[in-house]
């Protein structure tokens, strides 16, 4: 894993070559308009993954739990759409992210003060106790059979979501790119750096004098307000919510998308979800077992073989092309 | 008698029957160059984790500056004054030189929690970071990342880092350990021009280091304090060739 | 009065039959994690592969049960000593984020794979005639399969303890979980003691995995739904720890039985809230070595 941004050295700019996700995204709308639902699902996971990758990548945190904060989000903005008829969307996002921020918050407190394995479990045993919730509390949340009946006001009283996913590619669009300027933002401010240093070696940003604990606190909960975000996104484009935002597969699906396009750059989250969505798209519906299979073992190899992902493997291919005389 | 830069009075430290710390009563005078010196296993580095509060002592006090801080976390600790290097380098090994300084430098300015601006805007982190390299002849190797380096820069880049804290007591553990004695020079020169105001107290087996550059030295052997002054009576002193020619001591 | 007492004894009944299943599954895992210093989540696969063993045995080949439960442990430990030698470990140096992606990697694997042989339903348990029924004991009537649970992992976990602390290789095994470089330094063969002390846990866990069919469904979906389980004995006993795990596992076997019994709209919430915050008191588990 190299290429960190950040960092004190670093020229923060946008560079011309970062416009590139966003020239394809919008290249898309036009020149694969049956292909937008699938298309506002890549904008969500990258999203997503982009929370992920704020702990896993910057902050060194392993989780396996992301799902618990995705999940509370997409339930939030389903309940208030379509038990408590809030339908304008742009409360439910923020309703999502405030639940998502809630939570983190809560938890992080609790799981940062473990390590590893332990952090590790409690990250598990949190999304699984959402999961019970879900599951049992169905007057609220529809139980196994889901939530639908989710209402989705017109964004502003002006675009409303057609049948065609034209507004909901868009407006996964925009709420990506408000994220992805975030994080980015985030990422070369002096925290980042420093989240970066937790990373490389926590021992020595205590011996620096570091509030570790409480950094590593906000940034989980940064992530968690994303991944809730996130969640609410796919309720509202989806218009149902159900039991399996929380599930393992998801948990580990997340974590193989980002692992795939390279974990700790920012481009990774979006590299990832692009081509795993797009190959489970076209893949997985002829061969559903065969799929997992591919996944787990694309893993071990990866893992074996090619730690840094898609964006590793291309550094590695660019470094031997300049090295030519 | 003036307030110590650093002092311990009676600390101890035990895991179950085994004592690593026994009633350690010690004294870091300002601007000192005190050296801590001992066989391995004698509780030096378990004595710099008690200072730092890595490890809380099973009993006695750490005063910093006339201040107790037995109680007080690392980061509150460093925030009063106290830096030290590992023996083993404790670095951020993936970044840049300039940027394992920074982290420090920015911690001490309280720019490390900002989340705005980018990091390369703080200049003033920047250029106090540069200046702190040249000072340690450091400057071309700012961009390198410390896997690039070799050792003996790796070292300095240690002692850089707690500089960047601005200390007024410094706790070096071994800084020369592992080094090339072709490059180790470096490491003493550095010694030598370190800021007269910052007390000093440097753990180290190279006995040349030592008497070079200590003022003052403390023994220990198995967690006790055996014998402390200046270094031409500890060269005289019978009970240290014992120690150190490996004679029988306590069972 | 009385029937409350009744189904308090039935509950810690089943509780502790619960709880030695899933101690026999995860102190393998204990165990690895303290000596290697590995975290293999997809340990819940050996378990179960396990019943999957078991059950095929039984039901397809009809093997009398007690040589199947001794298939379930060899072939498991065989199996786990190839992925061991070929995977395993060449990881035990990796990072954390590695091990963990390894092992979702094993696990979505394991998955497809069961999937794809047994489909998604349950394995039925077929039982020998002689372990169905009812055992009297004390005036009152037990499941005889249960009974046999407790006892049979009664006997395999005293003879685990006996082995750890009696045995040339128990003595290892701590001496390494202790320190490792210093146990290699004294000449302590670690590449063979991890693959002796893995196939063991494996074979553990499969057997623990084929005898807790009925209690714990073998499903493809089983490494997901209970590594939870399997990482809450674990983390609570405290990792590397062998009577940690024992204690752990029996309190979540009683506590889950308990409120599965008398708490069903809850479900398994009341555990997950009990487990944040043991660890909360005591981060290294109840009796945990690393502060």
């Amino acid at each position: 894993m190299s290429a960190h941004a950040g960092g004190y050295s670093a020229d923060p700019r946008i560079r011309w070559i970062e416009s590139l996700p966003w020239i394809v995204a919008l290249a898309a709308f036009f020149l694969l308009p049956e292909y937008l639902s699938l298309g506002a699902r890549i904008l969500i996971y990258i999203l997503y993954a982009l929370s992920l990758d704020l702990i896993v990548g910057y902050a060194g945190i392993i989780t396996l739990g992301q799902s618990a904060y995705f999940g509370l989000g997409a339930y939030v903005a389903g309940i208030l759409a379509a038990k408590a008829g809030i339908s304008d969307p742009m409360v439910q996002l923020v309703a999502a992210a405030a639940a998502g921020a809630l939570l983190g918050i809560s938890t992080g407190a609790i799981i940062l003060r473990t390590k590893a394995l332990t952090l590790l479990m409690l990250t598990l045993a949190i999304t699984s106790v959402l999961l019970e919730i879900a599951n049992k509390a169905t007057a609220l949340t529809g139980g196994a059979d889901g939530l639908s009946g989710v209402v989705v006001a017109p964004i502003l009283g002006l675009f409303r979501f057609d049948i065609f996913g034209k507004t909901a590619y868009l407006y996964c669009l925009l709420v990506l790119l408000l994220g992805w300027w975030l994080v980015r933002k985030m990422i070369y401010s002096p925290f980042g750096t420093s989240l970066t240093g937790v990373r490389e070696n926590s021992l020595r940003m205590h011996a620096i004098g570091a509030p570790v604990y409480w950094r590593l606190v906000l940034v989980y909960t940064l992530s968690a307000t994303i991944a809730g975000v996130a969640g609410g996104l796919i309720t509202q484009t989806n218009q149902f919510v159900g039991l399996n935002v929380f599930s393992f597969e998801s948990s580990g699906e997340l974590l193989v998308m980002l692992i795939l396009g390279g974990v700790g750059r920012i481009y990774g989250a979006f590299v990832g979800p692009v081509v795993y969505l797009i190959a489970q798209d076209l893949l997985a519906k002829q061969f559903p077992e065969y799929w997992y299979f591919g996944i787990g073992t694309m893993l071990v190899l990866v893992v074996m073989f090619a730690r840094g992902g898609i964006l590793g493997i291309l550094d590695g291919a660019l470094v031997k092309l300049r090295s030519r005389p | 008698m003036s307030a110590a830069a650093l002092e311990t009075r009676g600390l101890c430290r035990s895991f179950g029957a085994l004592t690593v710390a026994d009633d350690i009563n010690f004294r870091l005078e300002s601007g000192a160059r005190h050296a801590l010196i001992g066989p391995n296993g004698a509780g030096k580095t378990t004595f710099i984790n008690m200072l730092t509060g890595v490890l809380p002592p099973s009993s006695g006090r750490i005063v910093l500056g006339g201040e107790d801080i037995t109680a007080m976390g690392q980061a509150k600790r460093v925030k009063r004054g106290l830096g030290r290097t590992f023996q083993i380098n404790a670095l951020f090994r993936r970044l840049a030189v300039i940027d394992n300084v920074a982290l420090a430098v920015a911690e001490r300015r309280g720019v490390a929690r900002r989340m705005l601006r980018a990091a390369s805007t703080h200049a003033d982190v920047r250029s106090e970071s540069m200046d702190l390299l040249a000072t340690l002849g450091l400057a071309e190797d700012a961009g390198i990342r410390i896997l690039d380096l070799p050792y003996g820069k790796q070292r300095l880049v240690e002692i850089a880092i707690a500089l960047g804290l601005k200390p007024r007591v410094l706790l070096l553990d071994e800084p020369a350990a592992g080094v090339p004695s072709l490059e180790s020079h470096r490491i003493l020169q550095v010694l030598d021009n370190l800021p007269k105001h910052i007390a000093i107290l440097i753990i180290e087996h190279d006995m040349d280091l030592v008497f070079r550059f200590a003022q003052r030295i403390t023994v220990l052997v198995q967690g006790e304090v055996l014998v402390e002054g200046p270094p031409e009576e500890i060269v005289k002193d019978r009970r240290v060739h014992q120690v150190y020619l490996g004679e029988q001591h306590h069972g | 009065m009385e029937a409350f007492f009744a189904s308090l004894v039935s509950v810690a009944f089943h509780g502790a039959a619960l709880g030695m299943i899933l101690y026999v599954i995860s102190v393998g895992l204990s165990v690895t994690m303290g000596l290697m210093g590995f975290a293999n989540l997809a340990h819940g696969v050996f378990a179960m592969a396990g019943g999957y063993v078991l059950t095929t045995a039984i039901s397809r080949f009809g093997v009398p049960f007690p040589l199947a439960l001794a298939l379930a442990f060899a072939l498991v430990a065989a199996a786990s000593v190839v992925l061991e030698r070929l995977l395993y470990s060449r990881l035990y140096a990796a990072s954390d984020l590695e091990q963990v992606l390894f092992t979702i990697g094993l696990i979505f694997i394991a998955v497809a794979v069961a999937r794809f042989i047994y489909g998604t339903l349950q394995q039925p348990v077929v039982l020998p005639d002689y372990l169905k029924g009812q055992f009297a004991l004390l005036g009152r009537d037990f499941p005889a399969y249960r009974v046999f649970i407790i006892v049979f992992s009664a006997v395999m976990v005293a003879l685990l303890w006996f082995g750890v602390e009696r045995t040339r290789w128990g003595a290892m095994v701590r001496a390494t979980v202790d320190n490792r470089a210093m146990a290699q330094s004294v000449g302590i063969n670690t590449k063979r003691l991890f693959t002796l002390t893995f196939a063991l846990g494996s074979g553990l866990a499969g057997l623990g995995g084929g005898l807790g069919a009925e209690i714990i469904a073998i499903q493809p979906s089983y490494p997901f739904e209970n590594l939870v389980y399997f990482l809450v004995v674990v983390s609570v006993g405290g990792l590397g720890s062998l009577r940690g795990p024992f204690v752990a596992a029996l309190l979540i076997g009683i506590a889950d039985t308990a409120c599965k019994y008398w708490l069903p709209q809850y479900g398994a919430f009341p555990i997950y809230v009990a487990t944040i915050a043991i660890l909360l008191w005591r981060p290294a588990g109840l009796f945990g070595r690393r502060a």
